[in-house]
């Protein structure tokens, strides 16, 4: 492959890649699989091939999580169809998921 | 996809391997320096030192000695020479190995001296590889082949894509009558009630979750803080947040089948299918108890870049992160982070890992491999007397 078909694959795959992929139906959060700055973009369930459109309120690193709905503080984190853990404060759909706002329900000793 | 034909190298005991490797195996670390020596001498044999060996005792002592008896039976060693300080644990690992079939030679330094020692064996060593060098590959059957699965520096790539790609070749070797070993005992943490119920009866699952409540409490006890430890700083960096999350990733490349049997560390597995070993998550740790335990070939999901290897076992790398595959090629083997974008599927993932994995089977050379990563490290369970 050329440099310049290369790029244009790059540019068709950029267009209609997700944003975003979702273990199961059910899951409270999405998790980013290229860079995403705030604004909407395509999610696609892995488990049904199922694609919504959601919105980032802030910016999401590749591999970080977003919330699809709205948490309140102490409830549960769902992901794989699993609980990964239990929010520390209340967490909006669309913001950015992680270790400042979530926090492990089994290890106390752990973040 | 065509089947391609897998060849190694079938030991007197019946288990085949993949590599043909003549081991110079210290006892302890005081007889390092002789087996580095040798391996000098005549280049093409390797030697596997390590830190360990002198005034352990116990279950420590056990596990210490098993490992290194388990390395030099494992199926991609097609000989080895022992060298102890004394000879009483010298003859005991020399015995076990024994046991395969395969020539073995042992040697204690005391009386002696290194330089004595290394005229002896290095003699020793030399017929061996001259010997192994005339092992022929031939044809195997999946069947025959045990493999380790771990991943290692995981990020949420490696639950969305390099974990459920290892699960696909998981199945279809489990399906072939192949074995397969996982564990990772507190990584499971979160999801440990999953392993649980794939468990085949009541009695392994019993035995799993003693091994599981036991680790856990092990560190409970210990009071210490895990912060920064688990999830490691990677993974946290890799958008990991909880060590349930992370847990639930490594699950992900367990395939979908029943789990037959509860390990002790570095113990052979005797039914074919998935077994859990209790084990330590630490990459080079793990991959030295799963060789010992006759594991000849190893699939390692990573997110972040792991760059472990072992002295004996291929360890093949895959990541689904694409910033990983980039930066870190030479460690790569699989890139599958068009699981990202679905540009394919996990099945055609796992058409191209098998494909991989067969081609290493019959010799090709890991990125570990041909960059020398050699990591040989013993489990301790605890201090020496």
């Amino acid at each position: 492959m050329s440099q310049g078909e290369a790029q244009a694959v790059e540019q068709i795959r950029a267009a209609s890649a997700p944003k975003f992929l979702i273990h199961n139906e059910g899951d409270s959060v999405a998790v980013a699989v290229q860079d995403v700055a705030p604004g909407e973009g395509t999610a696609v369930y892995m488990d049904s091939d199922r694609a919504v459109t959601i919105r980032a309120t802030e910016a999401v690193p590749l591999g970080h999580k977003v919330a699809l709905v709205d948490l309140e503080e102490g409830d549960e984190v769902i992901e794989y169809g699993v609980r990964i853990g239990v929010t520390r404060q209340p967490v909006q759909a669309g913001q950015h998921v992680h270790v400042h706002n979530i926090r492990s329900a089994r290890w106390q000793n752990s973040i | 996809m065509a089947e391609q034909h897998i060849t190694g190298y079938r030991r007197p005991d019946g288990r085949a391997g993949i590599r043909n490797h003549v081991v110079i195996l210290p006892v302890d670390d005081l007889s390092n320096a002789v087996c580095e020596s040798i391996a000098r001498t005549i280049p093409g044999t390797l030697a596997l030192p390590h830190s360990y060996g002198r005034l352990q005792y116990g279950e420590d002592l056990e596990l210490t000695l098993r490992t290194l008896a388990g390395t030099g039976a494992n199926p991609n060693v097609a000989a080895a020479v022992v060298i102890g300080i004394e000879p009483n644990w010298t003859n005991r690992i020399v015995e076990e190995i024994a046991r395969s079939g395969k020539p073995v030679e042992g040697f204690s330094i005391e009386r002696f001296g290194d330089l004595k020692i290394l005229s002896t064996a290095a003699g020793i060593a030399q017929h061996m590889l001259q010997d192994a060098s005339e092992l022929q590959r031939e044809p195997l059957e999946r069947e025959e082949l045990t493999i380790s699965i771990k991943c290692g520096e995981s990020d949420t790539t490696t639950g969305l894509g390099s974990c459920p790609t290892v699960s696909q070749a998981v199945d279809r070797h489990v399906n072939a009558g192949g074995t397969i070993i996982f564990g990772e005992t507190t990584e499971l943490t979160g999801g440990e009630h999953l392993i649980a119920a794939r468990c085949i009866d009541e009695q392994v699952r019993r035995r799993f979750q003693a091994m599981y409540d036991a680790y856990i409490a092990e560190i409970e006890s210990s009071g210490a803080n895990l912060l920064g430890s688990q999830p490691t700083q990677g993974n946290i960096r890799g958008g990991l947040s909880t060590i349930e999350e992370k847990a639930l990733g490594n699950i992900a490349k367990t395939g979908t089948v029943p789990v037959v049997d509860a390990l002790e560390p570095a113990v052979a597995p005797t039914r074919k299918g998935l077994n859990f070993m209790d084990s330590s998550s630490a990459a080079g740790e793990f991959i030295t108890l799963m060789a010992a335990a006759g594991a000849v070939l190893h699939l390692f999901p990573t997110g972040q870049g792991n760059i472990v290897g072992n002295p004996i076992v291929p360890v093949i790398k895959i990541t689904a992160n694409p910033l990983t595959a980039s930066t870190m090629a030479e460690h790569i083997d699989l890139d599958v982070s068009g699981l990202l974008w679905r540009a394919y599927n996990l099945h055609e993932a796992g058409d191209r890992l098998v494909a991989l994995i067969d081609r290493t089977i019959n010799g090709r050379l890991t990125g570990a491999e041909s960059l020398g990563h050699r990591e040989f490290v013993i489990t301790k369970l605890y201090r020496s007397a």
